[in-house]
């Protein structure tokens, strides 16, 4: 049965429709009719943001953090629009679904530069996997369905649905149609069979093997990390993950190796530099994860699964390509394991482990302790032990604290973690904790921020202070944007341009003048007090946790170096000698 | 060597001509889509044709001739049936020998023998003439690239002024459908 509403009831229904609870946006003229609609009615609740970038990563957070949830945000035209960008693109980056309603000038006055008009679908273009603009009702409740299940399905990514206001002022007939399927986009989900069986053939014959997995497997749900546990269990192969994969792989494991790529660990690096077989899970080659790439792996046979078909032999030739669903895939691959129990080559694989466990008595995580000055490293391993049997959820900023937080917290299960991967957004952090918290509000939600990166989008404390959301803000503060630091040292012979942080506030009293808590530290021996303090406090916490200035964040693999060229953290040479000049072009 | 974090360029790898035949949803900015991917990702347009196959099911056609390395081209094959409204991507190139035509309009202006000698080109490669007046005429050529190359060569020693081109039109031999 169809009922006849107005566009702007329209939306809201849909929304309604799609189970949708937590509306993430931030009103103005050319979405008014819709926001009139959200006061008419109480299912879905509107979350009222600072900035419209903060939507967008608070939907993110929202959707990261609760399989099967699509993140959505309404904006309204113009500089709602274009504030939402950096957010669009982050998501896209990262395979998040989201949808994004943008409010649009009347379809009369499109193209005549009209009073906050902005070209939303030329400019979100490429930064969405779809986008619509609805010149007509009789097309609304299609394409509000429609975007839910582009979102979703596939690869996910940020869909734009951009409504004109006469469109939300025009009635028209709703109906929740049966499916919300899109009339002919299908992606792949089921593995080649054939490929998949080849797959386990060359994985039970590996001599040294590795599971290298990523976000895909996040993606694909709870479900595909119980199955990748159980091939690693079925296998007793070594695994290590991407930045975005953390928490798939339970990090108590004993055959889980730590992160690899950039600040990976050195036998996460080098088991992936020296394996004979690599079995990549939902990640792409990254090149914060390949290193040069001529020197990447160079013996191993290479198998892909990954649901984007683009992704295979994008940046690295493989030798077996899965299109399809990691979860499905995977699927296929325990039950053809268990099906054939192929014998596998004990005597290699405690060769393997031996020499795995050489790399790792290396302890690439060490760092020279301190009892005077907190040591970032030190403070992060605090976090992790106090917080570690609680319902905890990390997010981050982006820079040195974030790949801190990604060795330092170990994840025992998926979708605890939420960081920037792909784009590296400053500023992800905070608004990505509301968006976790709206959804989670008994866990403990904090952000590991540094002082830079928690300035970029500190206005959404009022966000948090608003909806009692008791988000805490951990602030690695090292007065220096740390990792661009970092690099000036051993690069630009140390010259610090610009990345000193200047004229910072005062985070004890922003966090006050905010109505949330201040907590300021600086002595390690007051730390864990100081923490506790942080995680007792029912409200929104700012600490200010004052951390080592120069620390540098290792292990590293430095610009136009290999896996098995990393600089270890017991480096003792001249730091600005580590990089040739060709390695300095590089980012 | 390569020194960078990035994959290399491609070096000495041959670079080949393919010619994609798309079919997309007739809706509003499929074309800023793929012309979007192309220059977003840095691929060549050699030549874009496009226009609706299919009223009732607001089928269109895109055909696209570009170039680059066997993996530039399998990237592009991916990328762009990966996107939404795409439906089919079907590489002409990799079928065999497809059937590609375009078609030129070519303004002469001349007198004498230029035009004369304009009227016999025109004759021989088969052209029509689809407008005449006393000091000029157009032509119509339908052809391979190849030969509405050749006429243009030609013509522009007699007195061309205006070239239009269509970009290809291309097709698969033989009786199997795409």
């Amino acid at each position: 049965m169809s009922e006849m509403m107005t566009g702007a009831e329209m939306v809201v229904r849909a929304l309604q429709d799609q189970g949708v609870e937590h509306l993430f946006g931030y009103p103005g003229g050319a979405v008014l009719p819709i926001y009139d609609a959200i006061f008419q009615q109480d299912k879905v609740k509107h979350v009222l943001v600072r900035h419209e970038q903060g939507a967008v990563h608070a939907a993110e957070g929202y959707a990261r953090s609760a399989p099967g949830k699509v993140g959505c945000v309404l904006v309204t035209s113009g500089p709602g629009a274009t504030n939402a960008v950096t957010g669009l693109t982050d998501a896209l980056l990262d395979s998040i679904p989201l949808v994004v309603i943008t409010g649009q000038v009347p379809t009369h006055l499109i193209g005549s530069d009209a009073f906050q008009e902005c070209d939303t679908v030329g400019i979100t273009r490429s930064c969405t996997k779809h986008n619509y603009l609805v010149k007509s009702i009789a097309d609304l409740p299609r394409v509000l369905h429609e975007a839910f299940y582009v979102a979703a399905n596939g690869r996910p990514g940020p869909v734009v649905i951009d409504i004109p206001k006469d469109i939300q002022f025009a009635t028209g007939a709703y109906s929740r149609p049966r499916d919300n399927q899109h009339k002919t986009y299908r992606p792949t989900v089921k593995g080649d069979l054939n490929k998949i069986k080849a797959a386990v053939e060359l994985i039970a014959k590996a001599k040294k093997p590795i599971f290298y997995t990523g976000g895909g497997v996040i993606n694909a749900g709870p479900h595909a990390s119980a199955l990748l546990r159980e091939l690693a269990r079925l296998t007793g192969y070594p695994v290590t993950s991407t930045l975005m994969g953390l928490g798939a792989f339970p990090a108590a494991d004993k055959q889980w190796l730590g992160m690899l790529g950039m600040h990976g660990t050195y036998e996460a690096n080098l088991a992936m530099h020296d394996c004979d077989v690599m079995i990549n899970i939902g990640a792409r080659f990254d090149d914060r994860i390949t290193g040069r790439i001529d020197g990447f792996s160079p013996h191993s046979k290479k198998i892909h699964i990954d649901i984007d078909p683009s992704s295979i032999n994008k940046t690295v030739k493989v030798d077996i390509g899965i299109v399809g669903d990691c979860a499905h895939v995977l699927e296929d691959m325990v039950r053809i394991w268990r099906e054939t129990s192929p014998q596998i080559d004990k005597t290699a694989l405690t060769a393997w482990w031996t020499q795995i466990d050489a790399w790792r008595a290396r302890k690439s995580l060490s760092y020279k302790r301190s009892d005077t000055i907190i040591k970032p490293q030190y403070a992060l391993e605090r976090l992790y032990a106090l917080t570690k049997d609680r319902d905890t959820y990390i997010t981050t900023e982006v820079g040195q604290h974030q790949m801190w937080a990604a060795q330092y917290l170990h994840f025992q299960e998926p979708n605890r973690w939420m960081t920037s991967g792909g784009l590296g957004t400053m500023g992800y952090g905070l608004p990505a904790a509301v968006g976790v918290q709206m959804k989670h509000p008994k866990a403990l939600v904090i952000d590991v921020a540094g002082e830079a990166s928690i300035l970029m989008n500190i206005q959404e404390m009022s966000t948090a202070v608003q909806y009692r959301l008791p988000v805490k803000i951990f602030i690695l503060n090292n007065e220096y944007m740390g990792m661009v630091r970092q690099w000036q040292e051993l690069l630009h012979g140390g010259r610090y341009s610009e990345s000193y942080s200047a004229s910072l506030p005062d985070f004890v009293k922003l966090a006050e003048a905010y109505g949330g808590h201040g907590i300021r530290c600086s002595d390690p021996a007051d730390l864990d007090r100081a923490i506790m303090e942080m995680i007792e406090t029912p409200g929104p916490v700012i600490f200010d946790c004052l951390v080592a200035k120069e620390e540098n964040c290792f292990p590293m693999i430095p610009s136009g170096k290999a896996h098995n060229e990393m600089i270890l953290p017991d480096f003792e040479g001249d730091t600005g000698e580590i990089i040739d000049a060709k390695g300095k072009q590089l980012v | 060597m390569n020194t960078t974090h990035y994959p290399s360029a491609p070096t000495a790898q041959p670079i080949a001509r393919h010619t994609l035949a798309v079919i997309v949803d007739n809706e509003p900015g499929v074309l800023a889509r793929i012309a979007g991917l192309f220059s977003g990702r840095g691929y060549n347009i050699e030549s874009l044709t496009v226009s609706e196959t299919e009223h009732e099911k607001h089928l269109s056609r895109i055909t696209v001739v570009t170039s680059g390395t066997a993996n530039v081209i399998d990237q592009i094959k991916a990328h762009l049936d990966r996107l939404v409204p795409v439906h089919r991507v079907v590489d002409l190139t990799l079928q065999g020998e497809a059937v590609e035509r375009e078609l030129c309009l070519v303004k002469v202006v001349g007198k004498g023998d230029y035009r004369v000698e304009a009227m016999r080109l025109a004759a021989s490669f088969g052209a029509r003439t689809l407008d005449a007046t006393l000091t000029s005429f157009v032509f119509e050529l339908t052809g391979a690239t190849e030969e509405i190359e050749r006429f243009i060569k030609l013509m522009t020693v007699v007195g061309l002024t205006e070239v239009s081109r269509t970009g290809i039109a291309a097709m698969s031999r033989g009786a199997e459908a795409m």
